[in-house]
């Protein structure tokens, strides 16, 4: 199941119309813009740099850019995949000038992305007639709908990104979060479908494992005490 | 060719809902979510983490930082 792309509702133009409206300078197309992605750049940009004051900071820089690069813009990529580019370069300047330099090459899988996601004391020892299956199997998850429960699920999950390796976090930041393809993905990292799915793999069962340690502590009469499906 | 065991299954949930594993694993793959209540709970908890990953909002830009954005395209515009 690919996360649906949520780049744009229906009434959001299409690239054309966007483009030459921004040529035209027509304001109404640019707000259109920045409030619809800002929020999403913001997010990304955090990955890269050392605050939130920077980030914004990249945010808006990327906005000039944009202004400026605007009737250079060839089409090769969807407009969004081409301001992400421009937001992914300026970020990594700025990183760099903090001292947090994220070179191409650390956004590639290293050693500790490799290796079991799931500790492997979950499962039956080697010479157990079920080696290698659950020793007990996950318990399973209240309801998401809970409306009890939704604003703790997203705290949970938001600090269990916070606490990803760049590389992982800025991978599952535009693949979950964003909702951007893998070949989207590849456009603006310049990281293959293959590694991407090595470090979004353990990002997910970091996050996934986080969850599961907050539901263990998540008393049942606290949701209501209902039956789990 | 064998059934899959459950630790392997679970490294191969992201290739799966990418759609990248290859049509032998896949229906491996298949095959054992369908017999172990354990791993289609493991595959729908990871379905179910991408669903709260993709529905958090993103705060919006600062009111300062989207005025001097709308005087710089004006600016731009002239």
């Amino acid at each position: 199941m690919e996360p649906e792309a949520r780049s744009g509702s229906a009434d959001f133009p299409p690239d054309e119309v966007l483009v030459a409206r921004l040529r035209d300078g027509d304001e109404a197309a640019f707000v259109l813009l920045v409030d619809a992605w800002s929020g999403g750049m913001g997010r990304l940009a955090r990955s890269f740099v050392a605050t939130n004051e920077s980030a914004a900071e990249v945010v808006q820089d990327t906005w000039l850019a944009v202004i400026r690069g605007i009737d250079s813009f060839e089409g090769r990529a969807s407009l969004k995949t081409w301001t992400y580019r421009i937001l992914v370069n300026t970020a990594k300047r700025r990183g760099a000038r903090e001292g947090r330099t994220i070179p191409m090459s650390s956004l590639l899988p290293t050693d500790e992305d490799y290796g079991p996601t799931v500790d492997p004391a979950r499962f039956l020892e080697a010479g157990h007639r079920w080696a290698g299956h659950w020793r007990e199997f996950p318990a399973v998850w209240p309801s998401p709908e809970h409306a009890a429960l939704s604003g703790e699920i997203h705290a949970q999950v938001a600090e269990a990104v916070a606490v990803l390796p760049h590389r992982q976090r800025i991978v599952i930041t535009l693949r979950d979060v964003e909702g951007y393809s893998s070949d989207e993905v590849r456009e603006i990292l310049d990281i293959s479908a293959a590694n991407q799915r090595v470090l979004l793999h353990r990002a997910r069962a970091s996050v996934r494992a986080r969850l599961e340690s907050y539901f263990a502590t998540v008393d049942t009469e606290r949701v209501g005490g209902e039956a789990v499906p | 060719m064998s059934d899959l065991d459950c630790n392997e299954f679970v490294e191969l949930v992201t290739a799966y809902l990418d759609g990248a594993l290859d049509e032998e694993t896949e229906r491996r793959f298949d095959d054992h979510l369908e017999m172990c209540d354990g791993c289609d709970t493991y595959l729908d908890q990871i379905r179910q983490t991408t669903q709260s990953l993709g529905s958090m909002t993103p705060e919006a830009l600062p009111d300062a930082s989207r005025q001097a954005l709308l005087d710089a395209f004006r600016d731009w515009k002239r």
